[in-house]
């Protein structure tokens, strides 16, 4: 890394401080039913219309695993470069709460299913490599809802018993950007691997956020305080922006940091005090004795060592080596799968450098302007194909290309059609262009006469005059060597 | 027929199949004498008129190749029962009606049998003598006042007094065994993983197994037979290749080997109890065996080790009765004054206690001195096995320290409690096959029991060596019906 990369620092009058800030990432899986029962995980439907007998912890009820889950959980590992457990194990996390109907959540504590792993950051400033510490399964919560009755809290189950995998990384991370890059890297990746969607506003990925400061050169941590259950980037930026300048205030003032959790308060843009380390909870963490250790074979692994696509690093460096993308270029490209599968189908019949362009420009432009993603893209890959097509045999030129592309982002028409119907194409026959050309040095003799006799800056006067009066469809390549010679 | 309900198991299939008795006499007949015998308090949930009209129906089309044809059973009322009332003995769970049925009872109602009623027991099944039940004392019918042990206390008193020709019980650590030595009846504890857990109220995860409970061996292998099954439904369920246990039952025992650990030697240990013992080893020489001195070195630390892991894994199975989704509540001003009120109102005081104990061993900070130093010598204890299994079949010892107690006579001193287990605990602990048979009677006149620990998934083993010994101990429970007005 260079060294005079951009450091995100807080400063106070002779000190500067770091921020150092470790995630741990619950992500839903993506799987048809719960970790431990037979009920459907769908999103949104009636409240506890997704509950089986294990769900809502009957007497007598046992949990069974869904194998499902585990190999969702065994791809994200190798998806992290991470190491696979052959045994890991499931615990009991005890605590009481109304939407946690078994009075304990089944997780894993000491003996989780991922081991060690990375997740490597494309920063402005070149790759930044982030420690994965370890990747666990566990069980999702109901969820308590408080403001439907003045008295009353309502419990919805459909979640609870919904499998999450916790994944938790080192403390590695220091400034907000690098956990927006963090947070859509680790999205992106899961996304590729089909083990979770990363939906954020349907809760589906959602983050406790550790921050600490020191002062710059130090290399103990500060006293970490935890941010619960940060359900979005944004916030997740604006929460750890205001917890490590709290935090420095406090030191500057000569005050301590207390090790708590806190809660990000969105309307306030501030965090606050939820429980001090005192009152932390003692989970009593113990072996689920309804569920033996869980044992998977280096066969098993190895067969879904065979079900991971391309992810994004490799597909990255791909589109550096066959394609000459830069790799800012390449970077955008296979930020999702989605995007890459668009821009492969687009060159597979034009030209990759002005597709490359065209995609991250226009494209992404209009597509961000109407709040689309790229799979509802009105322009389909194979037509932005044949329009880029037209730009490079000359029927149209790039300016009017863009006229073109604005009417196929009203609906996914024919580049080819909307050329022959608005008259748009190209004027490329000499014997016409000299025509229009003849006409504009006639009106404007005056300034011809200065150019002959050297004012060449007018040049440029000329060939916008003649691009106006064709309506801007005149080839501006034989326009340029037409006008030279007229003049 | 006037004694229906004198006939063992066997005897009662044998005359329904011979249609000599159809299943609306024996359903009746067992009715009948359990209505008679309510100072017993065996009963949480009577079903009668309901078993009656099934009988009835049965016999309107009687499938008699099934291997209950239209047997009444009363069951322990730790297994949810559809439709019908489950307690598990516990104020907390005193207006819950399960919408499922256990995956054992399921077997036995498969099979052709009949749900009579609900038993009382141990409050989660947590006590030696079911004194600590929501629903109150059970009478032990060898004599008044006399508990009839626990906590399948119900049951053993039903089979004893004939007011179900056999019964199921669960056993933790001497659940089934224990009572089945306090009133003259034969309990088997099954290797854990043979039968399945799936809708039994759980006491402690790691150590709770269904098991028969009957008045002779062969109606004990019987019911073991329709009771055990693999089921996917529970995680520590095991596949393994079960025999027909009743059909396979031989008093053959010839050359088997018999340990005797001299651990279970214990101090104070009554007399009559050394003396049982010696007439079990006489009687299993008598059949041929032959007798082993084994050691099991680390018995001494099976009750410490049980009530730490037993305790802990209850804490947690039982935090789910929280007033929120079913049971009992009681009104409070939040949630956790809710909480705390229903959780101390709705369990009784032996049930706090081992929750407190179970909270305490788990608390970071104690878990590694207690829970996983436990978890580490319940290894030993199970290693001791394995190690005299390389010499023996099984291995022979009292069921219990001591015949059965006076109602109240040790409900004030948990421990002198506690130690009745014993015996039993360690093969909890290891997982191994138990089963406890009538063998004697003390000074007293009450009965006392043997046992016999088998290797793992070795029922049928222990299942003989009990069914030899039963012919030659010959023994024969003095029940006088005191009870019947």
């Amino acid at each position: 890394m260079s060294k005079d990369k951009p450091e995100y620092l807080i400063n106070r009058k002779d000190n500067q401080y770091e921020v150092v800030i470790g995630l741990e990432v619950h992500a839903q899986v993506t799987s048809e039913s719960k970790l431990f029962s037979t009920s459907s995980t769908k999103f949104g439907a009636e409240p506890n219309t997704q509950v089986s007998l294990v769900d809502a912890a009957l007497p007598g009820m046992l949990p069974v695993i869904n194998e499902f889950c585990v190999k969702q959980a065994i791809k994200t590992g190798i998806g992290l470069k991470a190491k696979i457990n052959k045994r890991s194990v499931f615990d009991r996390k005890n605590y009481f709460y109304a939407d946690l109907p078994q009075g304990y959540q089944i997780s894993q504590f000491k003996d989780p299913i991922v081991g060690e792993g990375k997740v490597i950051l494309d920063m402005p400033d070149g790759q930044k490599e982030v420690g994965i510490e370890r990747l666990h399964l566990e069980q999702d919560a109901g969820k308590s809802i408080h403001d439907l009755d003045p008295k009353n809290t309502f419990v919805d189950l459909n979640r609870s018993g919904v499998a999450l995998m916790e994944i938790v990384s080192k403390p590695d991370l220091r400034s907000p950007d690098e956990v927006n890059a963090f947070v859509k890297k680790l999205r992106s990746i899961m996304r590729y691997l089909g083990t979770c969607d990363g939906n954020m506003q349907e809760g589906s990925l959602r983050a406790d956020v550790n921050v600490s400061v020191r002062r710059k050169g130090t290399k103990e941590f500060g006293t970490r305080c935890e941010i619960k259950n940060v359900n979005s980037i944004k916030f997740m930026q604006m929460a750890i922006e205001y917890e490590a300048n709290r935090q420095v205030d406090l030191i500057e003032d000569g005050q301590s940091i207390d090790q708590e959790t806190r809660l990000f308060d969105t309307k306030k843009n501030e965090t606050r005090s939820m429980r001090s380390k005192e009152d932390a909870h003692d989970y009593r963490y113990f072996p689920d004795p309804d569920l033996l250790p869980l044992e998977v074979s280096d066969d098993f692994i190895e067969k879904l060592k065979l079900e991971i696509p391309e992810l994004p690093d490799e597909k990255k460096k791909r589109f550096i080596e066959k394609f000459k993308l830069s790799p800012y270029e390449a970077t955008i490209l296979v930020s999702d799968n989605e995007t890459s599968n668009y821009f492969e189908n687009v060159i597979k019949k034009s030209d990759v450098k002005l597709a490359t362009n065209w995609i991250i420009g226009e494209l992404f432009a209009a597509l961000n302007e109407k709040n689309l993603e790229i799979t509802e893209s009105p322009i389909s890959a194979g037509n932005l194909s044949k329009l880029i097509n037209l730009i490079k045999d000359g029927t149209i030129s790039g300016k009017i290309a863009k006229t073109v592309f604005e009417h196929m982002m009203e609906g996914d028409k024919d580049p080819k059609k909307i050329v022959e119907e608005k008259g748009l194409k190209q004027e490329s026959d000499p014997k016409a262009l000299e025509a229009l050309i003849d006409k504009v040095i006639d009106d404007n003799r005056e300034k011809a006469t200065e150019y002959k006799s050297g004012k060449v800056k007018l040049f440029g006067f000329f060939v916008g005059q003649v691009m106006k009066v064709s309506g801007g469809k005149a080839n501006p390549q034989l326009v340029n060597e037409i006008l030279k010679k007229k003049l | 027929m006037s004694d229906i309900t004198k006939q063992s198991l066997s005897e009662l299939i044998k005359n329904i199949k011979d249609k000599k008795l159809s299943s609306t006499e024996v359903t009746k007949a067992f009715v009948e004498r359990s209505e008679k015998s309510k100072e017993l308090n065996a009963y949480v949930t009577e079903d009668f008129s309901a078993a009656i009209d099934k009988a009835k129906r049965f016999d309107e089309n009687p499938n008699l190749d099934l291997k209950l044809p239209g047997i009444p059973m009363a069951v322990k009322d730790l297994f949810c029962t559809k439709n019908i009332k489950t307690t598990a003995g516990s104020k907390i769970l005193n207006n819950f009606i399960p919408t499922y049925e256990s995956t054992v009872t399921q077997n036995i109602w498969n099979e052709g049998a009949i749900l009579l009623g609900k038993l009382n027991c141990d409050e989660f099944a947590m006590g030696s003598s079911n004194e600590t039940s929501f629903f109150g004392n059970v009478q032990n019918p060898i004599d008044k006042d006399l508990v009839p042990g626990g906590s399948s206390g119900g049951s053993s008193s039903a089979v004893a007094a004939q007011l179900t020709p056999v019964t199921i019980g669960t056993d933790t650590g001497g659940s089934i065994r224990q009572p089945a030595s306090f009133t003259g009846t034969v309990g088997l504890k099954p290797t854990y993983g043979s039968c399945s857990r799936y809708g039994i109220v759980a006491f402690a995860s790691s150590l709770d197994q269904a098991g028969p409970m009957a008045q002779n061996v062969k109606d004990c292998a019987l019911l073991h037979e329709v009771i055990s099954s693999y089921d996917e439904k529970d995680s520590t369920s095991i596949d393994f290749k079960r025999n027909n246990y009743s059909k396979e039952l031989t008093n053959n025992i010839k050359g088997k080997k018999i340990g005797i650990p001299k651990e279970y030697r214990v101090d104070g240990m009554p007399k009559e109890i050394e003396d049982l013992w010696k007439k079990g080893i006489d009687y299993v020489k008598n059949c041929g065996a032959e007798i082993i001195d084994i050691s099991l070195p680390h018995t001494n630390y099976a009750l410490p080790t049980y009530y730490i892991v037993a305790p802990a894994e209850a804490s947690s199975n039982l935090a789910r009765y929280d007033g929120v989704k079913y049971g009992f509540r009681a009104d409070g001003e939040n949630l956790i004054d809710m909480y705390e009120k229903t959780r101390s109102e709705g369990f009784g005081a032996e049930v706090q206690r081992r929750i407190m104990i179970g909270t305490y061993v788990l608390s970071s900070g104690y878990y590694d001195a207690y829970y996983l130093k436990a978890q580490k010598v319940r290894k030993l204890i199970k290693n001791d096995f394995d190690e005299a299994y390389k010499k023996v079949d099984a291995i022979l010892t009292p069921s219990t320290p001591s015949s059965a107690f006076k109602i109240g006579e040790k409900t004030n001193d948990p421990v002198s409690m506690y130690l009745n287990d014993i015996f039993t605990v360690p093969v909890n602990l290891a997982g191994l096959p138990g089963i406890s048979i009538p063998a004697g009677h003390d000074a007293k006149g009450y009965p006392l029991g043997l046992q016999i620990i088998g290797k793992a998934f070795d029922e049928q083993n222990i299942l003989n060596i009990a069914y030899a010994m039963e012919e030659k101990i010959n023994f024969k429970n003095k029940i006088t019906d005191w009870w019947i007005k």
